[in-house]
């Protein structure tokens, strides 16, 4: 299993898709805002911690399509199918590679931008505890999603359908969580909600994907 | 679809399976690698000895040769694999760090090949193996077979159109195909 995670960071990287784009994205989406709100700043830092989970939502969305997709395509999804690795395994595998070219990334940069939109200062430590631990559940949610679509053509428009309302969960609580940070409240209510998302997407969706995959795969 | 086929396949021994284009070759194969349930009928291998190979190879572009047989060697858990015999085996040694991606479609299936001597499998079933190979690579390829896989106990099943100058029993599938019409197999319309 560590030489299938390998191997997807190993292409990610080589392939250039998952580092830059997404991350790429997500500043766009950021930068813009301001420019469509106006610069008023009591308005910018009051929106801030929504815009910024709203746009690492979309930013992880952006790479969910290629999970399984340039596998399946190439054969490697049915001969991983029939290789001792589990397929549950394999959908964590991928969820946790994908975490880790997109939602890590987008973690580290979130806090850079939160400045361009004048996020309150006490809230920069909960935006990237909110983020650390709800974007997890985005990947996780997101294979699972890719599962669902692959080897469909076109099936990128379908996944986004599918997997959006998943993330409205995820999205609630995370900002919640800024949001009571930059107002001085006590946070820790929503972040325990975004903590109990995500393991329970952990403990569930790896069979959900494999279970998917196993049909797909026919 | 196919209906009563049975055939049993011993170590060190290959089947042949022959038949018309569409005939259930592939879905037989897929069947016995458990890619696919059988709709009746039972299937007997060690499991933990069945590998698959397709027309697909697997075989990730930005990978070089030498890491995309030592994934699926890795995959496999073999840690004692002598790279270096099996790609002078399959005639890449001068390929080992191309990058999957520009090889040509002949070199490519002789990497899809080597997979299957770097995994230590003993059960194969193997869908058309010499799709795109030169008569030399197909040499290669029979060659490895008989002199390392079947010498160490293996086994295959083998669907192809080609004589692999092996020699080994052929069982052809015309005979068997179901007759669709006449019922059974329905529930792929609602899948």
């Amino acid at each position: 299993m560590i030489a299938l995670l390998r191997r997807d960071l190993k292409l990610a990287v080589r392939a250039g898709g998952g580092f830059g784009l997404g991350l790429a994205f997500f500043l766009i989406v950021v930068v813009l805002v301001p420019f469509g709100v106006g610069p008023e700043t009591e308005l910018l830092s009051r929106i801030a911690p929504g815009i910024l989970w709203v746009a690492s939502l979309l930013a992880a969305l952006l790479s969910l399509d290629r999970i399984f997709a340039l596998d399946y395509e190439d054969g490697s999804l049915a001969l991983l199918a029939t290789s001792p690795l589990p397929l549950e395994g394999v959908g964590l595998i991928k969820a946790l590679a994908h975490w880790i070219t997109t939602g890590l990334p987008l973690t580290i940069a979130a806090p850079a931008l939160g400045f361009l939109l004048s996020l309150a200062p006490e809230a920069y430590a909960y935006l990237l505890l909110s983020l650390l631990i709800g974007t997890p559940a985005l990947s996780m949610i997101g294979t699972f999603g890719a599962a669902l679509t692959v080897g469909l053509r076109r099936g990128g428009l379908l996944l986004s359908l599918l997997v959006l309302p998943l993330y409205v969960p995820t999205l609630i609580f995370g900002a919640e969580a800024v949001r009571r940070g930059a107002d001085g409240l006590d946070p820790t209510g929503a972040l325990l909600l975004l903590g109990g998302i995500t393991a329970g997407t952990f403990a569930l969706l790896p069979f959900a994907t494999a279970a998917t995959l196993r049909i797909n795969l026919r | 679809m196919l209906t009563g086929v049975n055939f049993d396949v011993g170590a060190g021994q290959v089947l042949i399976l022959r038949g018309p284009n569409g005939v259930g070759k592939t879905t037989l194969l897929r069947t016995l690698a458990g890619l696919q349930p059988e709709q009746d009928g039972i299937v007997e291998y060690p499991e933990e000895q069945g590998a698959y190979a397709s027309h697909a190879d697997g075989i990730k572009a930005a990978l070089s040769v030498t890491e995309n047989l030592t994934f699926w060697a890795d995959v496999y858990g073999q840690r004692d694999v002598s790279l270096a015999e099996v790609l002078q085996t399959f005639d890449l040694t001068d390929l080992r760090d191309r990058m999957g991606g520009t090889l040509s479609a002949g070199q490519k299936r002789r990497l899809g090949l080597a997979r299957l001597a770097v995994i230590g499998r003993k059960v194969l079933f193997l869908d058309e193996p010499t799709v795109s190979l030169d008569r030399t690579s197909v040499r290669l390829f029979a060659g490895w077979l008989q002199s390392q896989h079947l010498a160490q106990g293996g086994c295959a099943v083998i669907a192809t159109h080609i004589d692999l100058g092996l020699d080994a029993p052929e069982l052809d599938l015309t005979p068997f195909k179901a007759d669709l019409a006449a019922g059974g197999g329905s529930d792929e319309a609602f899948l």
